[in-house]
């Protein structure tokens, strides 16, 4: 990436912050507090979960077979089917039915995706959008920035503005009231006018030809009563087999997506529908005469259906769970954090399958992987590996003209287009092995003017970051020297401490904290020589550099798995490698042992402790007032209540943030382009740790990433909270 | 789900906003009549022996429609647990009528409240098959949060009563 698109892409956030940060921020906030108030409430969320992923496997698994089977019944029903390749097919078959009628819409974001308004006008129609947030998109001619919510970028004052102008009302519209009042008047003359009514579909039954449409505002069911012509658009993905299919979902959709137990109306058609029509003297007259089409469309979806890594794409049911727990998603919003059509965490799948990989690669860097969406999909979705995948696709279509001058010099196992940011921070681990090398050398160097503006240029390494500073003896070499302290007779337990490269190299305080926290406790640790994980790679796109690194590590600590050695991990996003990611990049019998020995620091305290350690070895707390950040995969792996636990039982006072992310997510908020997008994240966090109740605490966080981003912010320094029990 | 099922509606229809009311048979016109603003549209409702007082219009056209203060239909069934009812909209008009006017006042029978999806998806998937052209879980008033804050009424009703036919 040039220095100059790098700075566009800046420039392009930075406007997008101040223009619809705010109002994206509030209410993502909203619809990702309901979601987690509204799954609390669900007894059996999780094998809900579990049924909807089921369901939508075997669907897709048989998909051209459900694809007869409903053409077959809607065509009984009395309906036609008419399957579309792609979005001009589509497009020329929608405007045949309409044939220059009048047609009100409700929210579709697959006639979105084929951008059937703009055919449909070129050949005569006049199109409303009904669904409000679409109708002041429509009349502000602008685009979603939100699956779900279209218009969620917009405040009320902006479309009181808006509308003031644009219709000039003779009073000027002010309350949401009042718009809304405004708007469903406006339109009703539409609803009585319009002939033809599009709908999307949520789910369509192949067994019963019903379609479902989760909507809150009537304007779905209008579009369908108020016309003689119903044309549903939905994406072949849409079909289940069996009308109680729908129950998983329909109990899970409104929740995950804006946090209501149900919307409104979950609206059940199966079309031709029979209700009263408006004739052309304003009478009801009989609806026996509706025709109904159903538009499915493939538009590269039966292709991502054979692709083993976008098929579970086509799983999503289009909640939005995961754009509103995305930090980087609520702060900036679908504009940024979207392709042509879809926004989000998912839209990486969507659009790489859907418009191609430019499209995709436009936004796909805003996911850090910091998988806070992975439990909040209800349909299991692996959203951050989707994104890894697709990156990788990306840094691989690039042509490989720099080959000549990397080979040899970096030693992953990428082609020569890598982008040198990804490529560089994708390397870390060689990064801070010399680094550390040159000590204190390397860290004066790295830190000076010239170096850092030659970096920003080069590598897109935001100066205003101050560099990570390398320790000249590294946390293997230290144990070396020092030796293991319990003798393995009368151990408790015996551990291998994984040396990360960031503990290893340069917050090695926190490595040394946690080897005398566990010898406290009567364990007798070892710190073998294992190299990076394969994070830092990964989170570049460069799996098979991460797959590399992940095979090293697990040979240097298969020995210590096989003698009955438990695995101890410092930086959470190094174990949550292990617990995710090993699964895809290791033979199964090797990720599966490695995941059941190994653990995060403080959640080994805790089993020690729970299993008979003595307390009394760890410092008391004394009620020292701290504030605890947990770190965003620990979080996702449920790893929090650990530290929380085991600091609260040494006698600590916490207090914990509820921020999704830090903002920092490893390099991310190093990247020249991103810098202000990491920045105002990370606010978000500091404002909850400079309340009154948290501005005088002492800060720990469980990540690296996390404690730089707070030492970046804060005038506190913050540390590993395993530090507070080290003696 | 409880062995009250009337108790569990009555609750979850009073968190989406939605009053109860009970009523029976030969109380039914007594009841409905204090619930209607006028002017007031409505489909006739399927139960034996209830029917809709002249003030309810059944036949309406558009401006009827669009004028009307209450729109009185039956539920086929409603769901305890989430406070919600069944519309089947057909050619009786059950669906201009429930969606247009200011308050949506749905009557459904006793036997008729569900427990819990299970129960109603077991119901509706029968129906369906047996040509129930549509079914509208609908829960709660029509809303939206689309003009920068929540909004109770966007295209559909501002208000739902339910009328709970007790022997029914």
């Amino acid at each position: 990436m040039s220095v100059d698109t790098r700075q566009r892409k800046a420039e392009r956030i930075r406007h997008l912050l101040e223009t619809e940060g705010d109002s994206v921020h509030k209410n993502t906030q909203v619809f990702n507090n309901g979601r987690y108030e509204s799954t609390a409430d669900l007894e059996d969320y999780e094998e809900l979960k579990d049924e909807a992923r089921a369901i939508k496997e075997d669907a897709i698994e048989r998909l051209p077979e459900l694809v007869n089977q409903v053409t077959e019944t809607v065509e009984a029903n009395g309906g036609t089917v008419y399957i579309a390749d792609d979005a001009a097919d589509a497009n020329r078959y929608v405007t045949e039915v309409a044939d220059g009628r009048d047609v009100v819409k409700s929210k579709s974001m697959t006639s979105e995706e084929i951008e059937v308004n703009e055919s449909l006008e070129a050949s005569g129609s006049d199109v409303w959008e009904t669904d409000l947030a679409e109708f002041v998109l429509q009349v502000a001619d602008e685009a979603p920035s939100h699956i779900v919510a279209p218009a969620i970028h917009k405040s009320r004052e902006e479309i009181a503005e808006l509308f003031n102008a644009y219709f000039e009302p003779e009073k000027p519209l002010e309350t949401a009231q009042e718009l809304t009042q405004f708007a469903r008047e406006y339109l009703g003359e539409k609803f009585v006018d319009a002939e033809v009514g599009m709908t999307g579909a949520n789910f369509v039954t192949a067994d019963t030809g019903t379609l479902a449409l989760v909507t809150s505002e009537g304007n779905a069911r209008k579009c369908v009563q108020a016309t003689d012509t119903h044309v549903a658009v939905a994406g072949v993905e849409k079909i289940i087999p069996r009308v109680e299919d729908l129950q998983p979902f329909v109990e899970l959709i409104g929740r995950s997506g804006t946090g209501q137990d149900i919307t409104s109306y979950v609206s059940l058609f199966t079309p031709p529908g029979d209700s009263p029509t408006f004739d052309v003297d304003d009478e009801l007259g009989s609806g026996d005469e509706r025709e109904f089409h159903l538009v499915l469309i493939d538009n590269g979806r039966m292709e991502m259906r054979e692709d083993d890594q976008l098929r579970e794409t086509l799983y999503c049911i289009r909640c939005s769970a995961c754009a509103n727990s995305c930090a980087n998603f609520q702060h900036v919003g679908g504009h940024a954090f979207g392709g042509e059509t879809y926004s989000g965490g998912i839209a990486t799948g969507w659009e790489a399958g859907v418009h191609g990989a430019d499209s995709a690669a436009e936004f796909n860097d805003l996911c850090t992987g910091c998988s806070r969406c992975v439990n909040q999909c209800p349909v299991n979705i692996d959203i951050p590996w989707i994104n890894t995948v697709v990156r990788d696709r990306i840094n691989r279509g690039k042509d490989g003209d720099l080959d000549f001058l990397v080979k040899g010099l970096t030693p992953d196992e990428e082609p020569g287009g890598v982008d040198l940011q990804k490529r560089l921070f994708g390397n870390f681990d060689t990064l801070a092995k010399l680094g550390s090398a040159f000590a204190p050398l390397s860290n004066w160097v790295a830190q000076a003017g010239p170096a850092r503006s030659l970096m920003e240029r080069t590598l897109g390494v935001d100066s205003r970051r101050e560099l990570p500073e390398f320790e000249r003896e590294s946390l293997v070499e230290w144990f070396k020297n020092r030796g293991p302290q319990v003798d393995p007779e009368e151990a408790r337990r015996q551990v291998a401490l994984y040396p990360d490269a960031y503990t290893n190299y340069v917050r090695t305080e926190r490595g040394k904290a946690a080897i005398r926290v566990l010898e406290a406790l009567d364990v007798r640790v070892d710190v073998p020589s294992a190299g990076e994980s394969g994070r830092a790679p990964l989170s570049q796109g460069m799996v098979a550099t991460a797959q590399s690194n992940a095979e090293d590590v697990y040979d240097a600590l298969a020995p210590a798995v096989a003698a009955g050695h438990d695995v101890v991990v410092v930086e959470p996003s190094d174990l949550a490698m292990f617990h995710r990611e090993y699964e895809r990049l290791l033979p199964e019998d090797n990720y599966t042992a490695l995941k059941n020995h190994s653990y995060e620091i403080l959640e080994y305290v805790y089993g020690l402790l729970e299993n008979g350690a003595d307390i009394n070895a760890l410092p008391d707390g004394d009620d020292m007032q701290i504030a605890y950040h947990s770190h965003c995969q620990q979080r996702t792996l449920n790893l929090e209540p650990y530290t929380l636990a085991v600091l609260e039982d040494c006698g600590f006072d916490v207090r914990t943030s509820d921020v999704e992310c830090c903002g920092m997510a490893g390099s991310f908020g190093y990247k020249s382009e991103y810098y202000e997008l990491s920045i105002d994240v990370g606010e978000t966090l500091v404002d909850q740790f400079t309340t009154e109740n948290t501005a005088d605490r002492t800060v720990v966080a469980s990540g690296t990433s996390c404690l730089e981003q707070l030492d970046a912010l804060l005038t506190r320094r913050p540390a590993h909270p395993v530090r507070l029990l080290d003696t | 789900m409880s062995a009250e099922p009337i108790t569990t509606f009555e609750s979850s229809l009073e968190e989406v906003g939605v009053e109860l009311v009970r009523t029976s048979t030969d109380q039914f016109e007594s009841t409905l009549i204090p619930l209607l603003s006028t002017p007031a549209v409505g489909a006739p409702l399927p139960f034996e022996n209830v029917s809709l007082p002249d003030a309810v219009e059944t036949d309406p056209g558009v401006e009827e429609l669009e004028a009307a203060k209450t729109g009185v239909t039956a539920a086929g069934y409603g769901i305890a647990e989430y406070g919600s009812v069944i519309i089947q909209g057909g050619p009786d008009g059950e669906e201009p009528a429930s969606l247009y006017a200011d308050e949506h006042v749905a009557v459904v029978a006793g036997s008729d409240v569900l427990p819990d999806m299970d129960a109603t998806f077991d119901r509706l998937a029968e129906d369906i098959r047996s040509d129930a052209g549509q079914a509208i879980i609908a829960t709660g008033p029509s809303a939206t949060a689309d003009m920068g804050a929540l909004v109770k009424g966007a295209h559909g009703p501002v208000e739902v009563t339910v009328v709970l036919l007790e022997d029914r």
